[in-house]
């Protein structure tokens, strides 16, 4: 090695003379022209990109302020010190359709190929608070998840499996509630505690009036209905994640990274406005909060995007809401690849998507990965589809190396302009939502609606302009699909299955006992300072449908409408 | 033409998948025709009489939860009870290109599946809409 001063990592007279070369040579370079060509100089979300990052990009960076070391605040470099060396992430494929029974046999053919946790999608009425024989449910029964009308669709969903050792993830809002007591109740029939069950239920009803719709009651009650639940679920669930605040379908429904980012942890930031308010304190209830993001095709804006997310958290936890525990600095976050990066297209294609995009969800540090199908863009995956998502990670997992070092783009240049980007784009979006008083007072006047519609539109435009190219959409088409994709069918037969199956459930339980609980259940609804889970648990104990039990809370406290803006 | 097509974009069933609805009913009006968005959870029979209240040229459906094979029908079946047959009907969704062909079949004069170009949509109505205006004036 030469003998000489190397500037300590500083830029040194040789280096500038070097950077003003290449500065020089660049300039000469002639841009791409044609499909494609107008994106190279932005990220997906539209963020300006220079062609190379250097020193001065990161001159502000504070190392021990901004970065410091993996487990340490402010955590940009992961919540563990050692990242996955200890622990690899928990694989967690999403699924549920038709009956209790036949998503029950999915489940069991995952554990089988080794996955690690479940994670319960529901049918549309039962996401909306409808029974499977209700009007509104007429031909969604079992269509894009399962139907789960009672506890005894409940007990055969988990028939056969160790609901103490099982963790499991819920993605339900609404009625969020009533799933946490079908499973507490599902489980103590079987003679486990609550106190053992771990797993998370989404429950985050802000995002639902701004991005997924999947609401019941208005925004103020719905927000004491979690309030109470996080109450109850934190002094008896120890191992139970509370909250799941996503931001997976904020962005689905076409805002950019950066919105994900500040929407999901602005609705973070509410929940624990709204719980601090109630009473409890801080460091009771957020070491168990958690977030659920999307891991989109732009690479590094997504690992800057999950990078930036602990960070904002950590501060904002630590200095504004005074949290003492570093449990409670850590944003912990469970990542699914971008359903809507998926095209419909060529759809063996998603399988390389999803690939690039759980390793952006790695490099990210995620707790848990989800990784969707090729063919969920049609229809429910089929069991071959499935397979290969979650042979996916395994692959990332075991074989490509990337688990061996933490943070391995920490220093990048590029990475960590675009992390501090990402913060300073999401500190601008929490000082407009203040503006408007809080995050339901921007819901109500269409803040966030507004603002995700417009980027969901510029990017449709992008696409249409092919400034953005995708693959087998608007550039390398052919002429003719195959159309030779086996589809996962849900039939009719499904629904009057199900709705036959109710019915029965109605006909066999004792009539007084649903009656004294949903009477108690209303009288509780009414009352702001009765925890409304214990009454919620008894009227699934008395098996109570979860229609009985919406209607019953929908008389105390409506049903929302939107104003719509497109 | 005196005045421009008018459309009425239609969100049916329990499904809220809104995005691509949006960005269609921006996308007409850009393209100068007035959307009329219904929001979400209509039923057919609601579609349909704001299509006739509103004097709409055509009904758009969007729908995402796989409740296409229930919810199309149902809407053709109340423009046939309704005698508004002569509105243009035409959808679009995560819609296997089976059903697509199925529901043409039943009478959706278009289904657009996920990747179809705004401009194709905006030419189907401008013609589709536009000829059934000739018609009925």
């Amino acid at each position: 090695m030469m003998d000489r001063p190397t500037g300590g990592g500083q830029p040194t007279p040789e280096f500038e003379a070097q950077q003003a070369a290449w500065e020089a040579s660049s300039a000469k370079g002639k841009p791409r022209s044609g499909p494609g060509s107008g994106a190279t100089d932005r990220t997906l979300s539209d963020i300006p990109l220079k062609t190379c990052y250097g020193p001065a990009d990161t001159a502000e960076l504070d190392l021990a302020r901004d970065l410091a070391w993996p487990g340490q605040y402010p955590y940009t470099r992961g919540i563990h010190p050692n990242g996955f060396r200890d622990r690899l992430w928990t694989m967690r494929q999403f699924a549920g359709f038709g009956t209790a029974r036949q998503t029950n046999e999915r489940y069991h053919f995952l554990l089988a190929q080794g996955q690690m946790g479940l994670s319960v999608a529901f049918d549309m009425p039962t996401l909306m608070g409808y029974d499977s024989d209700a009007p509104h449910a007429r031909g969604e029964v079992g269509k894009c998840g399962v139907a789960i009308d009672s506890l005894a669709d409940m007990e055969v969903l988990f028939e056969g499996i160790d609901m103490g050792k099982i963790t499991t993830s819920m993605t339900i809002n609404g009625p969020a509630a009533i799933a946490v007591a079908q499973y507490i109740a599902a489980a103590e029939k079987k003679g486990i505690p609550r106190a053992m069950l771990g797993g998370t239920i989404q429950a985050d009803i802000l995002k639902e009036y701004i991005a997924q719709k999947e609401w019941i009651f208005p925004p103020r009650p719905h927000m004491r209905i979690i309030v109470d639940m996080i109450q109850f679920c934190t002094e008896q669930m120890p191992k139970w994640n509370t909250i799941s605040i996503s931001g997976y379908h904020i962005r689905e429904a076409g805002s950019t990274a950066a919105q994900e980012l500040a929407f999901t942890l602005a609705d973070g930031f509410a929940y624990v406005e709204a719980c601090m308010k109630a009473g409890m304190d801080v460091d009771s209830f957020a070491p168990r909060l958690s977030y659920f993001f999307n891991a989109h095709i732009d690479f590094f804006e997504e690992i800057a995007k999950f990078r930036a997310a602990r960070r904002i958290y950590a501060r904002r936890m630590r200095e504004k809401y005074g949290a003492k525990d570093p449990k409670s600095w850590q944003l912990r976050f469970h990542t699914q690849t971008a359903g809507c990066s998926a095209t419909a297209q060529q759809p063996e294609n998603n399988i390389v998507r999803v690939a690039y995009e759980a390793l952006s969800a790695v490099l990210g540090g995620t707790q848990s990965l989800h990784t969707n199908s090729m063919d969920e863009v049609l229809a429910l995956p089929t069991e071959k589809s499935v397979e290969i998502a979650l042979r996916t990670q395994q692959v990332l997992a075991y074989e490509t190396n990337v688990t061996n070092v933490v943070d391995p783009l920490g220093g990048s240049y590029f990475v960590e302009a675009l992390t501090d980007e990402m913060e300073r784009q999401a500190e601008a979006y929490f000082a407009q939502i203040e503006e408007f008083g809080g995050v339901i007072e921007a819901i109500e006047a269409g803040f966030f609606q507004k603002e995700i519609a417009d980027a969901s539109y510029r990017y449709q435009r992008s696409v249409e302009s092919k400034d953005r190219v995708i693959v087998g959409v608007n550039h390398f088409t052919r002429d003719e699909e195959r159309g030779d994709m086996d589809l996962l069918r849900i039939t009719e037969e499904t629904e009057r299955e199900q709705a036959a199956s109710v019915r029965a459930v109605r006909e066999s339980r004792d009539a007084a006992a649903v009656a004294k609980t949903l009477e108690r259940l209303k009288a509780a609804c009414a009352d702001p300072k009765d925890n409304l889970m214990p009454h919620l648990i008894d009227c699934v104990n008395a098996y109570c449908t979860e229609g009985e039990i919406v209607d019953t809370m929908v008389s105390v406290y409506g049903r929302y409408t939107e104003r719509s803006v497109f | 033409m005196d005045r421009p097509l008018r459309i009425v974009v239609a969100k049916a069933g329990l499904d809220g998948h809104d995005r691509g609805a949006k960005v269609i009913a921006r996308a007409l009006r850009d393209a100068g025709m007035e959307v009329i968005y219904t929001g979400l959870f209509q039923t057919p029979e609601q579609i349909v009489q704001t299509a006739i209240q509103e004097d709409a040229d055509g009904i758009g459906l969007s729908i995402l939860s796989g409740a296409h094979m229930t919810l199309f029908p149902l809407i053709i079946d109340q423009l046939k009870a309704q005698q508004a047959e002569d509105i243009v009907f035409f959808g679009g969704g995560t819609i296997p290109p089976e059903d697509a062909e199925a529901l043409r079949e039943r009478g959706v004069q278009a289904v657009f599946t996920p990747g179809a170009p705004l401009q194709d949509i905006v030419d189907f109505v401008n013609d589709a809409c536009g000829k059934r205006r000739a018609l009925v004036g």
